[in-house]
């Protein structure tokens, strides 16, 4: 947090105090007192957008509170609606931050958290109302003993690596000096660098990743292009063969240049689980009815089971149709010529709603030891066969960070000699 | 659960959940710490997680005695006594588990200024983050009394066996083709071996966790995957 805040902060809160020895009495003024306190520090300490949000709020604020407060004469039950007017409002302010936000009471206890933070830390779910019950996050529980104690606002960086990398920058910002339970503390406000963050380094990894492993098939390709411009200048037969394996080669640059930028693309936005209700079943239907070629060509006969009807989860139509793409015909190219590859679609009986889907195929199988490996990006299990196949190392990497992205699960299962199946499973919508 | 009568005896068990998941965060953000010491060669972040290791003994120390004073005083029976028994337990396993990423970054201060190969740094990046997501959701089923998501991180202790018996095999085989690797080796070996045994870790902890909840030990045994000890690699 800027010192300007800091130092406004402070100037507000002498002023404060000496308006609390004042007019102590003057319940429903000092809670308006609390109220703009509270709208100045978040607007200070937040975007312009949310400096917006919070004027207009304060505005509502002003035109919503009781002109009574001049009064001198006051009835209990005045009082009481002013507070629970008070309360509403500096709970309305919180969930008027366009960032995850929460308020702590003097013990670090939870009393209010706006929607994106309730999203994000699903505070509710534990017994205790105490920060670290839901946030462990051991530089961020420093600033908020820190913050309780010294009355001194601090910032933060908090960095999750699972189930997806986020990096959060979180300030505690003190609010109230008096140690009343029910009364805000402490305020906390998240900005998410993450974005910004994937960015940089999606370029970064793009670019090794692209050059280290396009650069053998362009050095074949020079060689071949060397070749035809020398010794085999006359020859039509070499000429031939070397244009076709020039064109498989560029034929296979061109599909791992694609690979890399949807594996790229689904990793940017990891972080973000999808919002849109989409059904399994013609989803699967279209796969396999895109595929159908394929299958006919390598002769594997391909079947769909979906007996669940109406299996609707959260997803992206897109990437789930390009996870089970994948998986498919992986199951066909590393199937048994003349076998079969059988998709299912089943509900899993545990509670929540999970469904699954799973991809078998009667194959040779894939030993233990490269089962758990699969998923990484360019790990192959046999180099040459995945060459054979067009494979660009980077399947199996795109269908994990999907499944990531929905929250959902891959397994993979396998006995050598008998086949493998792939299963995704995924998280019902209710 | 029912209230105490006794206001601060709450309190009490409460400050118990709070210093298990102080630690628990310390823990967390060691491992990764120390792996991305190793991952990054860089031996700044390595010396400051292993200075780190100090932090989590303090929280463990306050906390035992906590438990003791607790008994001493409370003489808790019933749910109570098997909470503060879990706590103590279970901050036990997670001072383990920091000493075991401890020696990680230590080893990752020793092999800061070696090459290692690409794919060995992703098998053992992918077991991390495997460990990391165990000991997450074991500590948020303690936070949240879920004997559920323990039972689960208990049965896919299993992926980080199987994850440890690849890198096993591959790192030997890198030893094999060339003596030269085998200082570096060795040291990611052992890397790996430590997360394996933080994955056990997290499965203890999943035990006590489905104690205090329901009462009794987990019944079953635990599927296991990791043959390294009985396995022996020859140069082909």
């Amino acid at each position: 947090m800027p010192h300007s805040i800091q130092e406004l902060w402070l100037r507000l809160s002498d002023g404060f105090e000496t308006s609390l020895a004042r007019v102590s009495a003057r319940r429903n003024e000092l809670l308006y007192v609390l109220a703009l306190l509270l709208l100045l520090v978040v607007a200070g300490g937040l975007s312009m957008r949310a400096a917006v949000v919070a004027l207009a709020a304060s505005a509502a604020a002003a035109a919503m509170w009781p002109s009574a407060g001049s009064d001198d004469v006051y009835r209990s039950g005045v009082e009481a609606a002013d507070a629970g007017m008070a309360n509403r409002l500096w709970r309305a302010v919180i969930d008027a931050i366009p960032e995850p936000a929460f308020a702590l009471d003097h013990d670090g206890n939870l009393l209010h958290a706006n929607r994106m933070a309730e999203e994000q830390f699903n505070p509710r779910r534990t017994r205790s109302t105490h920060i670290a019950s839901f946030i462990r996050d051991p530089e961020l529980l420093t600033a908020v003993e820190e913050a309780l104690e010294t009355r001194q606002g601090n910032t933060v960086e908090l960095h999750t690596r699972v189930p997806v990398e986020r990096r959060l920058l979180a300030t505690a910002a003190p609010l109230e000096g008096v140690r009343t339970p029910g009364v805000p503390a402490l305020l906390i406000t998240f900005r998410d660098l993450t974005e910004q963050d994937r960015l940089t380094r999606m370029r970064a990894d793009f670019i090794a990743n692209a050059s280290h492993e396009l650069r053998t098939p362009l050095a074949s390709l020079k060689g071949y292009v060397e070749t035809l411009q020398g010794n085999a200048k006359n020859d039509p037969a070499a000429r031939d063969r070397f244009l076709k394996t020039m064109a498989e080669q560029a034929e296979r640059m061109s599909r791992l240049v694609g690979d890399l930028l949807s594996l790229s693309r689904v990793e940017m936005r990891e972080y973000l689980r999808p919002t849109d209700r989409v059904e399994l079943g013609p989803i699967l239907s279209e796969v396999a009815h895109t595929l159908e070629p394929l299958s006919k060509q390598a002769n594997v006969k391909l079947t769909l089971a979906c007996p669940e009807a109406e299996a609707i989860v959260l997803g992206d139509r897109d990437e789930l149709i390009q996870v089970f793409q994948n998986l498919v015909q992986n199951a066909i190219k590393y199937g048994r010529t003349g076998g079969k590859v059988d998709v299912r679609l089943t509900r899993e009986n545990t509670a929540p709603l999970r469904y699954r889907v799973d991809v078998q195929d009667d194959g040779q199988g894939i030993a233990p030891q490269h089962l758990p490996r699969l998923t990484e990006r360019f790990y192959r299990v046999s180099t040459a066969a995945s060459r054979e196949r067009g494979g660009t190392g980077l399947g199996l990497a795109i269908v994990k960070h999907i499944v990531n992205r929905h929250r959902g699960e891959l397994r993979i299962s396998s006995t050598l000699g008998e086949g493998s199946t792939f299963t995704v499973v995924l998280a019902g919508a209710d | 659960m029912r209230d105490h009568i006794v206001k601060a005896y709450d309190q009490e068990l409460q400050s118990l959940d709070k210093k298990v998941a102080q630690m628990g965060g310390l823990v967390e953000r060691l491992l990764a710490q120390a792996f991305d010491a190793m991952e990054k060669r860089d031996p700044q972040l390595a010396e400051a997680a292993s200075a780190s290791d100090a932090a989590v003994d303090a929280p463990e120390r306050e906390l035992q005695e906590q438990a003791i004073l607790m008994i001493a005083k409370r003489q808790p029976l019933a749910h109570d006594l098997r909470q503060v028994m879990t706590a103590l337990k279970i901050a036990g396993d997670l001072e383990r588990t920091g000493d075991l990423a401890k020696n990680i970054a230590k080893r990752a201060l020793a092999v800061s200024g070696e090459n290692h190969p690409k794919s060995l740094m992703t098998g053992l990046k992918h077991m991390v983050e495997l460990a990391l997501s165990q000991l997450k959701d074991v500590l948020d089923g303690y936070a949240e009394r879920d004997a559920e998501k323990a039972v689960a991180v208990w049965r896919r202790d299993e992926r980080i066996d199987a994850m440890y018996n690849s890198l096993f095999r591959e790192l030997l085989t890198y030893m094999m083709e060339d003596p030269r690797n085998i200082g570096v080796c060795t040291h990611l070996l052992f890397a790996a071996k430590n997360i394996e045994r933080i994955g056990d870790h997290t499965t203890n902890i999943a035990e006590n966790i489905h104690y205090l909840v329901h009462g009794m030990p987990l019944a079953d045994d635990r599927p296991k995957s990791d043959d390294t000890a009985t396995t022996l690699i020859r140069k082909e």
